[in-house]
């Protein structure tokens, strides 16, 4: 890990809580992800991590609470104030799914020209210019093709851009959803469980793409996954939730160690994690 | 069914059982149809029974089922063999899509010059192609966003009466008034789509049925408008350049061109129109597809949730499908008004909307060239079958049930790919999705 990355916090989570009801998903929740690293989110099933992505990511409004994402230039915005697709364009924030959704019926090369659309449809003038054929939305629209092409050569698929997404191994899937969030020119990229349903290989394959991603495009990533693995492997930080609390937060060395996790993961009598 | 190759003893008691069955449907069907007959007598209405006649057609069907079985069907899946056997036809479809749609403009070009294109020919091609158009235009809202529109005769209604009132109260020409009718149209698509926008699958298409009757219903009874449901009449006819294509214009298109008079010079000019409607239609259709809105729709009808993760925003990608749909459903609208010269609520009713949603997904996978197979067959096929009088509704039916058992995606199964890097490969149908509303 280089020392020059950047450690200013771009996401500041403050007091997030969510309630469905009477069920209390996500509750009095904060933490912060640096701007170039490498944050896990991880805790036992039920415990509302991807509660926290769907606030984070604007599908879901949280009861209480701030999450403030930061841009390089001071630029700060409140992310539960914005709608999804606002917070996607224009605060830069990309996702993907527990359960994979690509465009299945569109080729691989057709799912990462939609994640350009703002930029392409800004290009074509909202549609007239490029009804109309003029030369600025071709050149805009071979440099998405070009963008595509690059992240296709990153997870290996540039062979495979022409055929159906749904056509694709479930790995390839995979690698083809983090592609896709990332031709959206993200500065915080969250990944819900991408190392799911992968074998050992992919798995260490994923480690280094998202290590590439971290320090090439150096974006913030932030994780939600199971495989300790790929959490221990690449995390800068980890932070534990257990019935929507922050149980534990630090490096993995802390983290693994750390008696509140192992009383959270394996079960232990109350009286001995005191 | 039976196993092929067997012994026909073995196969009796499957074949008597399945023969047996259809004999008692058959027998249900026609107890009413066949076995009782009204007789027509002076003040009173007796029922007459004809048991031997229901006999003889239940017997037919049973003897003829059991044959089939024993005989015909050797165990083989029936509808898998025709499916198999229509595979060709239907390939062939697919991969002369190519040739096939500038061989089809090109025979419209010249169909007026076609000898045996007569005054019903005409007349029914100039229906065909409004139909195509409407069905174009759907199919961005239906086809390529995946949003179930069963009220799309709404805008085309709103096309027909803005041009009817404005050409009747302001006198403007049919070529200033289209454009006109097409954004009253457009308008009018995104007054409608925006409170359907947050509804999905039924309830999407229970809402937009509603709110095709509720056009319906408000030009019956604002009479003093829409002169209700007497309609508006005396609609002008379009001009050739300032050409007047009747007998006693001025100036008239044929003392112009110094040629004789004759009614097929103006149905000619019609057939013309509309063709250049459709085909316009079409190339801006073909076009979007292939800029972002266009793949922004069909993202929209993959999954709605992955659109909004990528910064797509869904309402106003919904509004602008429901906008360009209803602004070509307005310019046929248009054309509708000019060509009948009399338009009233009564041609503007769901049938029409079930019609033109019939057509598309016939058509199948958004594709423009399904579409006009679809319309062809079923509104020429309608025309042809006009002897067959009520029967008509029936084969229609039938048809219908058959397309859908053996092409349930349409008769086009493939989509194309809007972009590409090396070749460009179609999608098989079975990884599209339909869309959730």
């Amino acid at each position: 890990m280089s020392a020059a990355r950047d450690k200013t916090p771009i996401l500041n989570v403050q007091h997030l809580t969510m309630q469905f009801g009477g069920l209390v998903a996500i509750n009095d929740l904060s933490f912060t992800a640096g701007r170039t690293d490498i944050t896990a989110l991880i805790g036992p099933n039920g415990a509302g991590k991807t509660t926290v992505f769907n606030c984070i990511t604007g599908f879901y409004k949280p009861t209480e609470g701030m999450i403030a994402l930061t841009h390089d230039d001071g630029h700060r915005f409140l992310l539960e104030r914005l709608d999804d697709h606002v917070i996607a364009r224009s605060a830069r924030v990309a996702r993907t799914f527990q359960n994979i959704r690509l465009f299945g019926g569109m080729t691989v090369l057709e799912n990462l020209m939609v994640a350009q659309h703002n930029t392409l449809m800004h290009a074509s003038r909202f549609t007239f210019a490029g009804l109309l054929g003029l030369s600025g939305f071709k050149k805009a629209e071979k440099e998405a093709v070009e963008r595509a092409t690059h992240w296709l050569d990153k997870i290996q698929l540039v062979e495979r851009a022409d055929d159906p997404a749904a056509d694709l191994p479930y790995g390839a899937q995979r690698r083809l959803e983090i592609a896709r969030a990332m031709c959206m020119n993200p500065l915080l990229l969250c990944l819900d469980e991408p190392a799911a349903g992968l074998n050992p290989k992919e798995s260490d394959q994923l480690n280094q793409l998202l290590l590439d991603i971290r320090d090439e495009e150096q974006i913030a990533i932030l994780l939600i996954e199971h495989d300790m693995s790929v959490v221990m492997g690449i995390s800068d930080h980890i932070a534990v939730l257990d019935y929507g609390r922050k149980i534990s937060y630090g490096t993995p060395e802390f983290v693994r160690s750390d008696p509140h996790v192992i009383a959270a993961y394996l079960g232990v009598e109350d009286e001995e994690v005191a | 069914m039976a196993v092929p190759g067997t012994e026909l003893s073995t196969r009796l008691p499957g074949a008597l059982k399945d023969a047996a069955i259809a004999a008692f449907i058959a027998l249900a069907l026609f107890v009413f149809l066949i076995g009782i007959r009204t007789v027509d007598a002076a003040g009173v209405f007796p029922l007459r029974a004809r048991p031997w006649l229901l006999a003889v057609f239940v017997g037919a069907i049973f003897t003829g089922r059991l044959a089939l079985n024993l005989f015909w069907w050797n165990g083989s899946e029936t509808s898998g063999t025709l499916a198999k056997a229509l595979a060709p036809v239907t390939g062939l479809a697919e991969r002369s899509a190519r040739w096939l749609a500038p061989a089809l403009i090109a025979f419209a070009a010249f169909l007026p010059f076609m000898p045996f294109a007569d005054r019903y020919v005409l007349d029914v091609s100039i229906m065909v192609l409004t139909y195509i158009m409407l069905g174009w235009g759907l199919n961005v809202v239906v086809g390529l966003a995946g949003l179930l529109d069963l009220g799309y005769v709404a805008f085309y209604a709103v096309g027909a009466y803005s041009y009817a009132l404005i050409a009747t109260h302001f006198g403007l020409s049919f070529w200033v008034s289209l454009p006109l009718a097409g954004l009253l149209a457009a308008l009018w698509g995104i007054i409608l789509g925006f409170p359907v926008l947050r509804l999905r699958g039924d309830y999407l298409a229970i809402v937009t049925l509603a709110f095709g009757e509720m056009i319906r219903i408000i030009l019956i009874n604002w009479y003093s408008l829409t002169n209700g449901p007497d309609g508006i009449s005396r609609i002008p006819r379009p001009s050739f350049f300032g050409l007047q294509l009747t007998r006693n214009g001025e100036p008239s298109f044929h003392e112009y061109f110094g040629l004789t008079y004759s009614p097929l010079q103006r149905i000619t000019y019609l057939f013309y129109i509309i063709l250049a409607l459709a085909l316009l239609t079409n190339f801006v259709t073909k076009r979007l597809r292939n800029l972002p809105i266009g793949r922004a729709w069909e993202a929209l009808r993959e999954d709605e949730i992955a659109c909004r993760s990528l910064g797509i925003n869904t309402r106003n990608t919904k509004l602008t499908a429901f906008a360009i749909g209803a602004m070509f459903g307005g310019f046929a609208g248009s054309f509708f008004a000019t060509r009948q010269g009399f338009i009233s609520p009564e041609s503007f009713t769901f049938i029409e909307s079930a019609i033109i949603l019939a057509i598309v997904v016939l058509g199948g996978m958004g594709s423009q060239i399904g579409v006009v197979v679809a319309a062809v067959v079923m509104i020429g096929g309608f025309e042809l079958f006009r002897e067959l009088e009520q029967f008509r509704m029936l084969m229609f039916g039938a048809a219908m049930v058959a397309i859908m058992i053996w092409r349930p995606r349409g008769l086009i199964t493939a989509r194309e790919p809007s972009v590409y890097l090396k070749e460009k490969k179609p999608v098989s149908a079975d990884l599209v999705q339909e869309g959730h509303g």
